[in-house]
């Protein structure tokens, strides 16, 4: 697929994200608007997966877990337009009876989602068992993660930092949503996490970096962490965003982090995002 | 009262350490996880004999339960292994979002459960862990009482697909129930039939249950025995059929009144067949160093308790005649 039709896909799950958040006046567009474009890269360009019929186990399939579940209609989107379930669904998200929980779960059996997440720090965990799994089973697949900065403040993350480096886990590429926002501030002002290469680093893990609001780079980098598996070591990738990114008004606020736009925000940001696959 | 006798005596951990060998040989999907207490919880034998499917995980609790939700995913069936404290009430959330909530097939597997842990103390004697299982949406709770019912248990719940809590403890304890055994999960045994009062023990207690039968038969009372291996689900059944005989009850149980297994007694038959009803166990109370059989004593979850319990509740259904 090419940068440009990956920006296409992208343009309209932020589409997607915005009208979700807005329709039941709830939801995390934020780090949702954020992520977008790695997300969307991974399962569109990258992953190795079959959308339907969906399999809870995935064997000889890649794996994503979502750790930092409140971005949850990023994700939804995306395994829509994947071809997990109906777009049309996505107009339930966060409603009564809906399959698409304001954090996802497996409780509903939404096809795609493996793992219930959204009490933060707890996806690197299952990512590694997953990861342990896959060996055993002699599957040469790859599991995927993606984590929040702030969660990062969560102590059970360098738990499973420490096992994965330990048990030399080499089938895992975890990422960290680098935005620097959380609810109550910049983490650099909640909660320093420090030099947090140096950090993973000394764990003993392989370290990349990456644009995470770029596309090509994106790409380039993902191979290239590909690349730095059964070599040993787990891999990291800390990723720099922009919350909120795609749309003007809410771009590096942690305001947006769990704030639903009015009727007035909400035709402002479906300005900046042309519609490119058709609406759900 | 039927008459139970034991040649011997051994710990339910090691039940669970010969049960998780067991299932090492017949089950490949089944692996093993431990929090740096392997010894204890007498999983070596099949670290030893399959070391590929046993992951030491060291003293990370919260890291081994998400590992272990975490494997499921491509068909392993993991047991974790740690003391019951740290199986529970240290990884609450760990075991609520990404175990029982996400219905993940994994056998959390708890040692060293109550006050008969001993001299360690009140720090590692969990009373409260078979109320914090039973509340969490399709959990299976399992406490075992003795060695060969403890094996079978741990070979049994790897045929349940979900979540399961298994409770077990450190000390020597007689071995009464016959080896080959089956163990099927939810169903009561009546270790002795009795027409004056029902008591439903389980675990440890349930020994104690049978001392207190033998007791009270040379008082002449014939209490009916039933041993609820299975907390949840609770055989309703075996228990409604049994009070609706003896119109009195006598639960006794290694953990809190707050709960535990008199507990869920106790709303079965408010609802169905208001009965009275004592419970033995521990009552709002922390614990402390000390022998086992000291422990059970100062705490009230002797025989002798049993049987002061059982002359209460007669009185009580005399009263209402």
């Amino acid at each position: 697929m090419t940068t440009d039709q990956l920006q296409k896909i992208t343009t309209q799950v932020r589409r997607d994200i915005v009208r979700m958040v807005h329709a039941h006046q709830s939801g995390h567009p934020g780090g949702s608007l954020g992520c977008a474009d790695f997300v969307t890269t991974l399962y569109f360009n990258v992953m190795h997966h079959q959308p339907s019929p969906f399999s809870m186990d995935g064997n000889e399939e890649d794996l994503f877990f979502l750790s930092n579940g409140h971005i949850s209609p990023l994700w939804y989107s995306v395994l829509a337009r994947s071809g997990y379930f109906p777009v049309s669904e996505l107009a339930t998200f966060r409603a009564i009876n809906s399959r698409l929980q304001g954090h996802p779960t497996t409780h509903e059996g939404l096809p795609g989602v493996r793992m219930s997440s959204g009490s933060l720090g707890q996806g690197l965990s299952v990512a590694v068992g997953a990861a342990l799994t896959k060996k055993l089973n002699g599957d040469k697949s790859i599991v995927y993660s993606l984590h929040g900065d702030g969660e990062l403040q969560e102590g059970q993350n360098w738990e499973a930092i420490m096992f994965a480096a330990a048990k030399k886990v080499d089938n895992l590429i975890a990422t960290v949503d680098h935005n620097n926002q959380q609810i109550d501030g910049t983490v650099q002002d909640v909660l320093s996490l420090g030099d947090l290469r140096a950090k993973w680093e000394a764990f003993g893990w392989d370290v990349l970096q990456m644009n995470g609001n770029n596309t090509e780079e994106i790409i380039q980098t993902l191979k290239k962490a590909k690349e730095h598996t059964g070599k040993g070591k787990p891999v990291v990738i800390l990723m720099t965003t922009v919350m909120g990114y795609g749309v003007d008004f809410m771009m590096n606020s942690h305001k947006w982090h769990g704030v639903a736009p009015n009727d007035e925000q909400l035709k402002k940001a479906l300005e900046q995002l042309p519609e490119t696959l058709g609406d759900y | 009262m039927k008459k139970y006798t034991f040649s011997e005596k051994k710990d339910t951990r090691s039940g669970f350490g010969a049960g998780l060998l067991e299932l090492g040989k017949t089950n490949p999907n089944v692996v093993a996880l431990c929090a740096d207490l392997t010894g204890s919880l007498k999983m070596d034998a099949f670290q030893k004999a399959f070391p590929e499917r046993f992951f030491q995980c060291g003293i990370a609790e919260a890291n081994m339960m998400g590992i272990a939700a975490g494997m499921t995913i491509g068909g392993k069936i993991p047991f974790t292994g740690t003391f019951a404290n740290f199986s529970t009430g240290r990884v609450y959330d760990q075991i609520r979002q990404s175990i029982a909530y996400s219905g993940k097939n994994v056998k959390i597997c708890a040692s060293h459960a109550g006050l008969t842990l001993g001299e360690d103390g009140a720090t590692h004697q969990i009373l409260e862990d078979i109320g914090l299982m039973k509340m969490l949406p399709g959990m299976v709770v399992i406490n075992p009482c003795d060695y060969n019912q403890t094996k079978a248990a741990t070979i049994a719940i790897a045929q349940h697909k979900g979540p399961v809590y298994l409770r077990f403890g450190r000390p020597s304890w007689p071995v009464f129930i016959p080896e080959n055994m089956p163990f099927e999960i939810g169903k009561a045994i009546v270790l002795s039939e009795g027409a004056d009062v029902s008591i439903f023990a389980t675990g440890h207690l349930v020994w104690k249950a049978i001392q207190a039968g033998e007791q009270l038969a040379e008082m002449g009372i014939s209490a009916e025995i039933i041993n609820i291996h299975t907390i949840k689900p609770l055989d309703e059944k075996a228990v409604i059929q049994s009070v609706s005989k003896t119109g009195c009850v006598v639960t006794a149980e290694e953990h809190q009144l707050n709960g535990g297994l008199g507990d869920s007694i106790c709303q079965l038959l408010s609802r169905h067949l208001p009965t009275p009803v004592e419970m033995v166990g521990v009552n709002d109370s922390f614990g402390e160093s000390g022998t086992p059989e000291a422990l059970l004593v100062k705490y009230g979850l002797d025989s002798k308790n049993i049987v002061e319990a059982v002359t209460r509740v007669m009185q009580r259904k005399k009263a209402l005649v």
